[in-house]
């Protein structure tokens, strides 16, 4: 009944039976569930249509897929933008091959598409689907009503790219009657998965922290729309009460989720480091990575609230402090836009189409004269230029080399130094041993020497190096023609690069 | 309509009385109609038009002339001036008026179409011009951009939806009564944006048919388009602002009255501002509310 085209169906059992109209109040509440159910439909959908699809596909579970999808969205929704499309295309994949693992990549792929192109309803001018339903006016007369909705959306980013946001509705789909505060819903949330916690029950703990998120994520998204509408219209946002009692709320609750969920972390990590079983250990450790996700959003959002109040003085000064000037005629948005928006669309249609018609100016009528129109129809299509105007070619100057070693002696000297780890040498030996292959050689590796007598340590720690050169001085004096000094002993440090990776991920 | 006064002088010349008008002045009125049919063409940047400006403002007959020509075409002269230069537009039915059909094909077809394109035209007027002496200054220049005018009346249809959430109303609209749907649902249920297989902007979405309205304007030198944030931004024109105060507001609102909405106080046109709009001084007097 939701499907895109159909929208004239109703479902015989919603009106079948004779039922007395049991008034406005007790209707409201079925109308809500009728809607509430519609937003399921698209899913179930999926499933009843993929039998139509050209080939093989029933293997799939599509209701699954798209609830992964939406899952998908929903957690990569930022603050700006929304999900990248391929993105998401990529991320289902793996879920879509194991349903059916020897298909091929690109059925896959197709599958993956099919199933985003449907949640968001290409096919449909509107993007979105409808339900149709009925209700009980106050006078008893039985009407039917079209629900419009959406699950998955498409907004604009920067530069022209399209993103994806999941709506309302499909975070109702997705996380079950979250039609409560938010605020009171996520504090019940923690508290669910702090209790989970200290039992030692960590699979529940993943669920509730998952929701936590969600519900994170739909916190800022309220908060973002009503930043961006103070952005655009300082007199459109009530800046005496609610915007300053949301954002005292909003920076309150960041404040109260950040230790909350700093306090759950420690925890989770006891649960990951004490734990013996391996299970309960991975479990831990994804624990970790979504709350700690949550403290990154939590930040953002904060961020975001600090800037509201700048933003707020500078609109305001650019909107409300200016000279004022004699005011005659038209407030655009107070006179025509806000009254014609609340009207039946066929009066605003009258409204709107004188604007349209007094508004776009002109144009001069093109006028053909049958000789040009001959030249016209007769003129070869001009090529278009597919790879534009040729570059110029680049007058390049050879800089003279002026190394002061080649690259074949950095070469040789890297060679040198290249020391099994078991077996330092001192630097004499080395000096000696270089000035056999080349005079010029030992400045180098006396370089090389001094350097590594500091070694660059973070940053081989950073960059995962499994093996890094250093030099100690022990007093030895060293016994050299050209070089003075003390004899170093040069030798290579393995590194443990799997257990400095993990550490990397622990600190970030 | 025609104004004058930004470039009367003191030693304005008086037109020698009694001079016939000779076809060649005919031919001259004529070409300075020609040039206002040109939007784009500046002033400034062509001498001859420079030139049938300044006879037009000094020498009455001429300017007489002129807007006989003008008016002959089925054209009405906003303004005369070296910043608008002949500024005029076309008379309703004349055969320069751009008509709904010839812009969106699919408008003629589809009243909710119809509807969006003509508010989307009325939305980047409200966004380039958002307060009252903005449309009356002469020297102010509005901004705009696609997606801001998008997400303006966004923003309105979600109050106007929020509204009827408090009032309890089941606002989804009865299902074989298209005509009675409250037009701000027509937007809201428009998808803002959607990806095509050609990296186009999808030309049925909001922001398509935003963008079609600005590309527009543009055309009818109305828009100058500034830069490519936010799905391309445009300031306006003298020209612009002459049409959305002379023409396109005023017919707009004669239409509103008629059908009864906006309360008329008395003869002149001072409009009551409407409901929830006019609260300036509150955020003059909202301060710091939020660091307590």
């Amino acid at each position: 009944m939701t499907s895109p085209a159909s929208t004239d169906s109703v479902p015989p059992q919603l009106s079948a039976g004779p039922r007395p109209a049991p008034g406005p109040a007790a209707d409201e509440g079925l109308a809500r569930r009728l809607r509430a159910l519609a937003c399921t439909a698209p899913l179930h959908d999926l499933d009843v249509r993929k039998a139509n699809l050209a080939g093989e596909y029933t293997v799939y579970g599509m209701a699954e897929v798209a609830l992964a999808a939406i899952d998908l969205v929903t957690l990569n929704m930022d603050f700006d933008t929304g999900a990248d499309h391929d993105q998401i295309v990529a991320r289902l994949i793996p879920r879509i091959a194991a349903q059916a693992p020897r298909r091929p990549v690109a059925e896959h792929e197709r599958v993956a598409r099919w199933v985003l192109e449907n949640l968001i309803n290409v096919g449909s001018v509107d993007r979105g689907f409808r339900a149709v339903y009925g209700t009980f006016a106050p006078d008893g007369s039985y009407v039917r009503r079209d629900y419009d909705f959406k699950l998955i959306e498409e907004v604009p980013g920067y530069g022209g790219s399209v993103y994806l946001r999941t709506t309302d509705e499909a975070v109702n789909v997705l996380v079950g009657a979250l039609d409560t505060d938010v605020t009171s819903a996520q504090i019940a949330a923690e508290v669910k998965l702090e209790v989970l916690i200290s039992r030692g029950r960590l699979a529940d703990a993943q669920l509730a922290a998952e929701q936590a998120r969600y519900r994170t994520v739909q916190y800022s998204e309220t908060l973002r729309k009503a930043l961006d509408a103070t952005r655009r219209n300082v007199r459109a946002v009530d800046w005496l009460q609610a915007v300053p009692d949301m954002i005292a709320e909003a920076l309150d609750h960041v404040a109260d989720r950040y230790r909350h969920e700093n306090a759950i972390l420690t925890n989770i990590r006891k649960a990951r480091d004490e734990s013996e079983d391996p299970e309960q250990k991975r479990r831990a450790a994804e624990l970790v990575d979504i709350v700690k996700d949550c403290i990154r959003r939590h930040t953002q959002l904060q961020s975001r609230l600090l800037e509201a109040g700048p933003l707020f003085r500078a609109e305001q000064d650019r909107q409300a402090f200016a000279t004022p000037m004699t005011t005659s005629g038209i407030d655009l948005y107070g006179h025509l836009v806000g009254p014609v928006l609340p009207l039946p669309v066929e009066q605003a249609l009258r409204v709107t189409d004188a604007f349209f018609a007094h508004g776009t100016g002109l144009r001069t009528p093109v006028a053909v004269r049958v000789g040009d129109l001959v030249d016209l129809l007769l003129t070869p299509p001009l090529e278009r230029e597919h790879l534009g105007a040729e570059m110029p070619e680049p007058d390049l100057i050879a800089t003279p080399d002026d190394s002061r070693f080649s690259e074949e002696q950095l070469a040789s000297a890297m060679e040198l130094l290249d020391l099994p780890a078991d077996a330092p040498r001192r630097l004499s030996g080395l000096l000696a041993e270089a000035r056999r292959r080349d005079p010029e050689l030992p400045y180098l590796v006396a370089l090389l020497a001094v350097h590594a007598a500091s070694p660059p340590v973070g940053t081989a720690y950073r960059q995962g190096e499994e093996k890094l050169l250093f030099a100690v001085d022990d007093g030895t004096e060293l016994d050299d023609p050209e070089f003075g000094g003390a004899d170093l002993i040069v030798g290579t440090a393995l590194l443990d690069a799997a257990g400095m990776a993990a550490g990397r991920t622990e600190a970030a | 309509m025609t104004e004058h006064v930004e470039w009367s002088e003191p030693e304005a010349v008086a037109a020698p009385a009694n001079a016939p008008v000779t076809p060649a002045d005919a031919a001259d009125a004529a070409r300075l109609v020609a040039f206002g049919l040109q939007p784009k063409l500046q002033p400034a940047r062509d001498q001859e038009y420079a030139e049938l400006l300044r006879r037009y403002r000094e020498d009455p007959p001429f300017a007489r002339l002129a807007d006989a020509v003008a008016a002959g075409l089925g054209l009405v002269v906003l303004e005369v001036s070296p910043r608008a230069g002949m500024a005029v537009t076309a008379a309703e039915d004349s055969v320069f008026a751009v008509r709904m059909g010839d812009y969106a094909r699919r408008a003629s077809a589809d009243s909710g179409d119809r509807f969006l394109h003509g508010l989307a035209h009325l939305a980047v007027a409200a966004m380039a011009f958002p307060r009252p002496e903005d449309l009356a200054d002469d020297g102010y220049i509005g901004r705009v951009s696609v997606n801001g005018v998008d997400a303006f009346v966004r923003q309105a249809c979600r109050r106007l939806e929020e509204r009827a959430e408090e009032q309890g109303e089941n606002t989804d609209p009865a299902t074989d009564a298209p005509g009675l749907e409250a037009a701000w649902r027509i937007w809201a249920r428009r998808s803002s944006t959607g990806a095509t297989k050609d990296a186009r902007r999808l030309a049925g979405s909001t922001t398509g048919i935003v963008g079609k309205a600005v590309a527009f304007l543009t055309d009818s030198g109305f828009l100058q388009r500034t830069g490519d944030d936010g799905g391309g931004t445009y300031r306006t024109t003298a020209r612009y602002q002459l049409q959305v105060r002379d023409m396109a507001g005023s017919a707009a609102m004669a239409e509103l009255l008629e059908l009864g909405i906006v309360p008329v106080t008395d003869g002149t046109a001072t409009l009551l501002p409407a409901e929830d709009t006019d609260d300036l001084e509150l955020a003059a007097g909202a301060g710091l509310p939020f660091h307590s």
